[in-house]
């Protein structure tokens, strides 16, 4: 990187709308977001449904074109259409492994798309080498996703996004779809190749727990705006300001009846 | 109330016979229920709800159930002809599904589908029976009843959706209700304003609640006894206030796994899963 300003942060959102529909239908999913993401660095995005934040992650990987403000990654301004060499850098793994793998395409195949997109060569040794990473043996290679469960599936998406060696993961809800044990193996596996790899992560999460234990720093959202931005150790000593992050860490520690009298409906923005 | 189980199940077994044989889903399991929340925790695969399922004999064919005892309130339910079923689903045990969205009719009024869950056990007019559906969507908290029971299911949300699943259940008055997920498709606020609902309803009316969930700490929190389900069988049994200095090595696996908002960011344990529990249950 060049300038001493640009190369600490690898991510750098500035002033982010994004408007679905026209007139009186017009819905402002996503309104007036910044944050910046430093290289190496975790960040979370959490909130309810409707929050807006895979809205904003999907701004930021380029499927959603519909957005005004500044989007600048690895110090490049980008525009609403991004080019081939944008997915070298930046891949997404989904929310749900049942759908994002092509059920009758072969593990090989699922690999080999990226590959032969964007011209790498020596596929057979990177196939071999990313599913060992994603702690999935050569036996894997020839399976069809039905062969494979939830956790398998989820890594073979892992596998899918580090194939081309990108330098930044966005990750929507990557272990709500799996059991527990399951969850804690992908946590782990998406910590080590950070370390391995030293890759910058976008999470986006629903559930305070993981993205406490996974994240350094993590924005708010709710109604498409970002009502807090804090660090872990400021959410780990339970002192958030704004009262719906108060809100929603109660909510995390589990059912409290005299509690939940006290929430507030945070839902229509004054 | 007498201490008479409302529930008593013995060696419960549902298997389904496949292409490469028979399998066992539930492989024995024994449980018994009075006035209380009873919260079964468990993985997928292992055999949770198929059990919430059996004691409405709703297991999907080819499956096939036997078990040494399933008896609800004196009626021997393996027994019971489908006539005797009919008037025990519903009016005595009924059950809340996960999904509002796949379980409410998408072409009748949310309003009308209450009422006729009413009507189908009572013999009562239509208005009175009107009377009640608003009623109890009040009880579920909603705030403006005369509007929802006009809506149609599209037209409301997924927390609202599920008040009106609860309030269509327990319209007829159960003993028993089943509660298969029926928060997993929630926001954690909604969640726990949905369970608030729930619990002071089945404390208000003394009902037994069978509660079937993935999450342990919403469990350990919100029931009074939880059974740990692993393979088709029962792990453990305990307190739900005592889960946390719970035994058994798959239990403690489980609780070891979640990451919290006050762990240390390292490495989280891994379940380690001993072929053993696969041939020893409760």
């Amino acid at each position: 990187m060049n300038g001493a300003a640009q190369a600490s942060s690898m991510i750098d959102v500035r002033g982010l709308d994004v408007v679905f529909g026209k007139g009186a239908d017009e819905v402002r999913a996503v309104r007036d977001v910044s944050f910046r993401v430093p290289e190496g660095a975790t960040f979370g995005l959490v909130g309810e449904s409707g929050s807006g934040k895979s809205t904003v992650l999907r701004a930021l990987s380029g499927l959603n074109h519909d957005w005004t403000g500044q989007v600048v990654i690895a110090g490049q301004a980008q525009t609403p259409k991004r080019d081939k060499a944008f997915y070298k850098l930046v891949q997404m793994v989904f929310q749900d492994p049942y759908g994002s793998l092509h059920p009758r395409h072969t593990v090989d195949r699922i690999l080999m798309e990226p590959l032969s997109i964007h011209g790498f060569g020596d596929a057979e040794r990177r196939i071999e080498q990313v599913l060992g990473e994603v702690g999935l043996g050569p036996s894997f290679r020839f399976r069809y996703p039905h062969q494979l469960s939830g956790g398998q599936r989820q890594r073979v998406a892992v596998a899918r996004a580090l194939i081309l060696e990108p330098r930044i993961l966005l990750l929507d809800e990557p272990t709500s779809a799996l059991d527990v044990s399951v969850q804690a193996e992908v946590l782990n596996l998406l910590q080590r190749l950070k370390q391995e790899r030293g890759l910058t992560y976008i999470l986006v999460s629903h559930d305070l727990s993981v993205v406490a234990h996974m994240c350094d720093e993590l924005a708010v959202m709710n109604n498409g705006a970002v009502v807090e931005e804090l660090s872990v150790e400021r959410l780990k000593s339970h002192a958030p300001e704004h009262p719906y992050t108060r809100q929603l860490m109660v909510a995390s520690l589990g059912y409290d009846r005299a509690a939940i009298d006290r929430f507030e409906d945070f839902g229509v923005e004054g | 109330m007498t201490d008479k189980p409302l529930l008593t199940i013995e060696d419960l077994k549902v298997s389904f016979p496949t292409r490469k044989g028979l399998v066992e889903a539930v492989r024995g399991i024994s449980l018994s229920l009075g006035r209380e929340k009873l919260g079964i925790v468990g993985e997928s695969g292992s055999g949770k709800s198929l059990t919430g399922r059996s004691i409405l004999r709703l297991v999907p064919k080819p499956g096939v159930v036997t078990a040494g005892r399933l008896e609800f309130d004196g009626v021997d339910l393996q027994r019971a002809s489908e006539a005797q079923m009919r008037e025990i689903r519903g009016q005595r045990i009924s059950m809340v599904m996960q999904d509002p969205k796949f379980s409410l009719n998408p072409v009748m009024r949310v309003g009308e589908q209450i009422a006729e869950a009413y009507r189908t056990h009572q013999k009562v007019p239509q208005a009175e029976a009107r009377r009640r559906a608003l009623d109890m969507l009040a009880a579920v908290r909603i705030r403006d009843p005369e509007r929802v029971y006009r809506a149609y299911p599209h037209e409301v949300s997924g927390g609202m959706g599920q008040r009106i699943m609860i309030a269509m259940m327990l319209i007829p008055d159960p003993d028993l209700l089943i509660a298969d997920e029926p928060t997993s498709a929630l926001d954690v606020t909604v969640q726990l304003q949905v369970l608030a609902i729930l619990d002071d309803l089945v404390t208000q009316r003394g009902m037994g609640l069978v509660f079937i969930s993935h999450d342990l700490n919403l469990v350990a929190s919100f029931c009074d006894r939880v059974v740990i389900m692993y393979a088709g069988r029962v792990m453990e049994v305990c307190d739900a206030k005592n889960l946390a200095a719970a035994q058994h090595p798959y239990t403690r696996g489980l609780l070891n796994c979640l990451p919290s908002i006050d762990g240390d960011g390292r490495d989280l344990p891994v379940l380690k899963r001993d072929p053993a529990w696969m041939e020893h249950g409760l």
